[in-house]
């Protein structure tokens, strides 16, 4: 029988009648009396220097509050990098500076050089028009292994070269790599690309900053995943401003799939602005403005190699990639082709020599940071396109294959740093084979034949990391945040409990899972519990919403401060009965005293706290528990993903029949609600296997600049997803161990889908062994034709 | 956006001599120009709105049986009201775009702009239509000049397009993966005097009749007539989502499949 309420039940998402009535307040709803409009004037040059910017013409148009450019922003601080990569010979990246309106040169199409404020956004354009910029224009750096090269164009020139970092993980000694790959009975290479992505959430990015003469306060509301990381950014390392005089507001937020973590210019900009022009200042990203400005995803060039025994054992693992970083380091952008990557290299098996290997780039592109898992899906494609074609290369079943080389005993230390504590790849796969029905493929292609059609079968699987993770391991790796979070759970006098969390929801329904979790400790209605989120004021702290990690660590957090809140009402309802605390029980919202019949509501508990006549002398009155959760490990949700496309051989045309994701998410809280994050996920994924490119020119001009061009997947090119998360082998040490599925889909859809694209292919008659991502058809049809 | 002037006069005549005052620009649905004016490409004084005229709306049958349709009526009312009298062009009609963009953009509009990927181009030029404006008549192989650039003159509004019905015809549209506008879109028409091929999506010089493709269904009315026949690839797009040699081949792949549809 499913459950109507509590743990384990699909509650239905109460956010979403605000979302679909119209009724949500997005950052863009919010309008501050007197709020000026600013509009950034961006490069359109790709690469060049900066002869002059001259305002004047512009400063006396009609509207004009004040105009900014790079000189403004010379005593303050760039927008900073939170995570320090050391390269292989142990010296720290290169780290060049981000300003917040370029200096010198601009190095990527959208580069903000001059910000006009004015009363209108209409004034604040025209005058942007009349700003008179001279920048001579320098060869665009645009393809990253030329970069690499000595010599090559600096993007930035006091950098040595284009390298960020040559980084390595896992095994550091060549000579032993060698000699796993000369003495192997077979190996296999794989070049690919990692396509460029561009998030587009729904919702653009917006800043309103205000600033109080009064009180010498900021407010900044802003669309992001994690107000508190945006407001000590800010204030400790670009306005230099005491956090307690900033309050950051994240409210309802449309969308992120991480391109909302980062700490962006335009933030920093408009409360810089808010102080230096006396006004609040908003600035709402056109989609145009998005393509440019928002940090893109992925763009890995990869080599994997794959050495197996004679057995089909594999026994060695050894990847090169170039990772482009783009113009300038984002955030998190470091982390995501190193600690987010190389680690999970591993994948679900037992190889036991990995060595890996990633040179990150400057060029003059967008900044690349993470994107819906964010390193992960990169190393999980390489390794599961490696092994498909290992599979297809020997002529062996390519389950078999993975079967053969499952990890099976759990805790397991990887070659490349992590330690799984639990997971059950072969009894997620079986639940695959089941779910897909795989045995009924060959009638379905017979059938597709007939039809003149081709059609393949797809599979693979996938492990991730998520809820990161514990702050000293994350520290040792450079990160220069913790990374745990926090939650307040305070109950009112009449019961009801607001609760207070650092995560943040931008549309995963934290707001309907997050009270299940309470409600079922206490035994009380969910509807009796509400979210507090996305509001520096209101919440303890909070490190916020990626990695997948809401429930597995802020969850955590709330569940430790859940206990703290029964605990002290247990003394108080000890009193009230007259019993010892020790004897006290607390079920289905009514304390009672075991082996008895006497009891007291939670209603009359919380109440008493809050009126304390009769009351225990020694606790203290209110019923409100903080508390932080520092995970002891990262979790491992792990899953295999079955694809079946129709290919039309005249057209390349390629569409996703059928497609079946077996995970692995430990104790689940709201089955509905991850069946949604799945099923998004694997939405993004096909997107990016079949449809997603963000492409430039050799100039460096974007040529997927908006939608008429970058194509998004839409529902139809979408099919019913089958979802079984069934196979259940609980976190071990978090509390409610759970593991984390909202980036699941996105990291095991993509190799699913190109397999089943080359296995078409094939069954076609065409010995077709890679094609990169998008598939278009154009490139399917060249690849059948070529 | 820069500001300009808006007025909706609600005859032709008025239209045209409002049209008449400098850098003044017909508005139809807006889905081609307002985007325009949004990324501040165009700077109009005017825009004179046609959608309130009531003769350039809607659908009717003329005495000689061809289908006139008013230079202001929107695709989506094309697709409901032509579905009887011109099923290939209502099915054209609603393949354009999405339900929003069905519900303003208009015939005039479409054929003005002629963009290379627009489908009423091939559908106006596959079907022999004529082109009315408000001081003449053109023919569609003297109208459409290539890219962006029709017959029209300054000032000059499309008060209406009149399509003689063929006998069978089929639009065969291959999706630009993005956009969703015609990657290579054919329509063929089979007339009792002969056949039209008309070509959208492909060509540098935007939509054109494959004339070897007419003259051998001319001869035989069937997909083998083909056989043989190939688009030239030098002047076809080649962008991001399809080479010159894709695009070629798919000029013959989607004019098979219109032979098909009409047999
Ligand atoms: C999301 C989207 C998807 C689309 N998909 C497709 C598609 O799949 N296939 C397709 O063919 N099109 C597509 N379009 C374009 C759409 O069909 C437009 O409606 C059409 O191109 C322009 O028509 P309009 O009435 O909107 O013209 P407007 O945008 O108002 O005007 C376009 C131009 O024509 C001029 N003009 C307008 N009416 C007249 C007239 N009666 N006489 C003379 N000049 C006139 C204007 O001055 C302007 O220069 C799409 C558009 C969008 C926004």
């Amino acid at each position: 029988m499913p459950k109507d309420s509590g743990i384990g039940a699909s509650s239905k998402r109460r956010e979403d009648v605000r979302f679909l009535t119209g009724a949500g307040n997005y950052t863009d709803d919010i309008n501050v009396r007197g709020q000026a409009y600013v509009h950034f004037l961006r490069s359109d040059i790709a690469h060049g220097r900066i002869k002059s910017v001259d305002t004047s013409a512009a400063e006396g148009m009609p509207g004009v509050v004040k105009i900014f450019t790079g000189k403004d922003f010379e005593g303050v601080g760039g927008i900073p990098c939170g995570w320090e990569v050391t390269d292989k010979h142990g010296a720290p990246m290169q780290e060049p500076p981000h300003p917040i309106l370029a200096q010198g040169k601009v190095r990527h199409v959208g580069d903000p050089i001059a910000a006009v404020v004015a009363d209108s956004l209409e004034q604040a354009r025209d005058a942007a028009e009349a700003i008179d910029v001279d920048i001579e224009v320098l060869p665009a750096v645009m393809n990253m292994k030329a970069a690499a090269q000595d010599g090559a164009t600096l993007v930035h020139d006091d950098l040595k070269n284009n390298i960020c970092y040559d980084w390595q993980l896992g095994e550091a000694d060549d000579a032993k790599v060698n000699e796993v790959f000369a003495n192997a009975a077979h190996v296999t290479t794989l070049d690919l690309v990692n396509n460029r992505l561009v998030a587009n959430p729904m919702e653009p990015r917006v800043a309103v900053a205000e600033y109080s003469r009064g009180t010498e306060d900021y407010t900044l509301y802003t669309t992001s995943q994690n107000p508190h990381v945006i407001r000590l950014l800010m204030c400790a390392f670009v306005l230099g401003l005491p956090e307690h005089k900033v309050r950051v507001v994240a409210p309802d937020v449309g969308g992120g799939f991480g391109t909302k973590i980062f700490h962006y210019a335009e933030e920093a900009f408009c409360t810089f602005a808010a102080k230096a022009c006396n006004r609040p200042v908003k600035w709402s990203s056109s989609r145009s403005e998005a393509f440019m400005s928002d940090a893109h995803g992925r763009d890995h060039v990869s080599t994997i190699e794959l050495a197996l025994d004679a057995d089909n054992n594999f026994v060695g693992l050894r990847t090169n990639t170039y990772a482009n970083l783009g113009a300038y380091l984002s955030t998190f952008s470091s982390s995501v082709p190193t600690w987010l990557h190389g680690t999970l290299m591993a994948g679900n098996y037992k190889t036991p020599v990995i060595q890996v290997n990633v040179k990150a780039m400057f060029t003059n592109t967008v900044p690349v940071d993470a994107y819906r898992g964010a390193g992960r899906p990169e190393a999980t494609y390489q390794l599961e396109r490696v092994v498909d074609k290992a599979a297809r290369e020997l002529g062996v079943d390519p389950i078999a294959l993975r079967r053969q080389n499952f990890i099976t005993q759990f805790p397991y230390d990887t070659p490349v740093a992590l330690t799984y504590d639990t997971g059950d790849y072969n009894g997620t796969m079986d639940k695959l084979e089941a779910a897909a029905d795989l045995a009924g493929f060959a009638a379905r292609r017979a059938e597709s034949e007939a039809k003149g059609k081709l059609r393949g079968l797809g599979i693979n699987c996938y492990i991730e990391a998520c809820g990161i993770a514990p702050s000293n391991i994350v520290g040792m790796l450079g990160a220069r945040a913790g990374l745990y979070d926090a939650a307040t759970v305070r109950v009112n006098a009449t019961g009801s409990i607001s609760v207070m969390v650092g995560a943040h929801s931008h549309g995963q329904g934290h707001e309907t899972a997050f009270p299940q979790v309470v409600a079922d400790m206490i035994g009380i209605d969910e509807s009796m519990i509400e979210i507090v989120h996305g509001d520096t004021s209101k919440i303890p702290f909070g490190m916020g919403t990626y990695g997948s990690r809401s429930l597995a660590v802020c969850g955590s957090a709330m569940v430790k401060a859940t206990e703290k809140v029964i605990e002290k009402a247990k003394k108080i309802a000890a009193h009230l009965l007259e019993a010892s605390e020790a004897d006290i029980e607390l079920k289905d919202g009514q304390f009672s005293v075991a082996g008895t019949d006497k009891s007291v509501a939670w209603g009359d508990v919380t109440l008493t706290a809050y009126v304390p006549h009769n009351y225990p002398l020694e606790v203290e009155p209110g019923l409100e528990e903080t508390a932080f959760y520092d995970p002891a490990n990262f979790t491992f949700p792990s899953g295999a993903y079955a694809c079946e496309v129709e290919i039309d051989p005249e057209t390349g045309q390629v569409s996703v029949e059928k497609f079946t994701a077996a995970d692995d998410f430990g104790n689940i809280i709201n089955p509905m609600i991850v069946d949604g994050q799945v099923h998004g996920g694997i939405g993004q994924g096909i997107g990016q296997a079949l449809l997603e490119n963000c492409a430039y020119d050799e100039n460096g001009q974007l040529l997927s600049a908006s939608f008429m061009d970058y194509a998004m997947p839409r529902a139809d090119d979408l099919p019913f997803y089958a979802v079984d998360h069934s196979s259940q082998t609980p976190c071990t040490h978090n509390p409610l161990g759970v593991k984390g599925c909202g980036e699941a889909g996105a990291i095991g859809s993509p190799p699913a889908v190109v397999h089943a694209v080359l296995d078409a292919m094939n069954s076609g008659g065409k010995a077709v062994d890679q094609i990169d991502m998008p598939v278009s058809p154009s490139r399917v049809w060249a690849a059948m034709n070529g | 956006m820069y500001n300009f002037e808006f007025e909706k006069p609600s005859t032709i005549a008025d239209a045209v001599a409002a049209l008449g005052s400098e850098d003044a620009q017909a508005l139809g649905g807006g889905q081609t120009l307002i985007p325009t004016l949004k990324q501040r490409l165009a700077s109009p004084s005017a825009l004179i709105s046609l959608n309130g005229i009531a003769e350039m709306q809607g659908v009717c049958v003329d005495d000689d049986g061809s289908v006139s349709i008013g230079g202001a009526t929107t695709h989506a009312t094309v697709a409901a009201e032509a579905a009887s009298s011109y099923p290939a062009l209502a099915a054209l009609a609603g393949q354009i775009g999405d339900p929003a963009v069905r519900n303003r953009g208009t015939i005039g509009g479409s054929i003005a702009n002629n963009d290379p990927a627009a489908c009423y181009p091939a559908g106006a030029l596959g079907s022999g239509a004529t082109i009315v404006t408000n001081t003449r008549q053109i023919g569609a192989d003297d109208f459409f000049e290539g890219m962006f650039s029709t017959a029209l003159d300054e000032g000059e509004i499309i008060t209406a397009v009149r399509f003689p019905v063929p006998q069978a015809a089929s639009y065969q549209k291959f999706l630009q993966p993005a956009s969703r506008f015609a990657l290579v879109g054919v329509y063929l028409a089979r007339f009792a005097d002969g056949v039209r091929v008309a070509v959208t999506g492909a060509s540098e010089d935007g939509v054109f009749r494959w004339s070897e493709a007419e003259q051998a269904l001319n001869g035989a009315f069937r997909t083998d007539a083909l056989m043989g026949l190939s688009i030239n690839p030098m002047n076809m797009i080649s962008d991001l989502h399809g080479s010159k040699e894709y695009r070629a081949h798919l000029v013959g792949v989607m004019t098979k499949r219109a032979i098909e549809a009409c047999m």
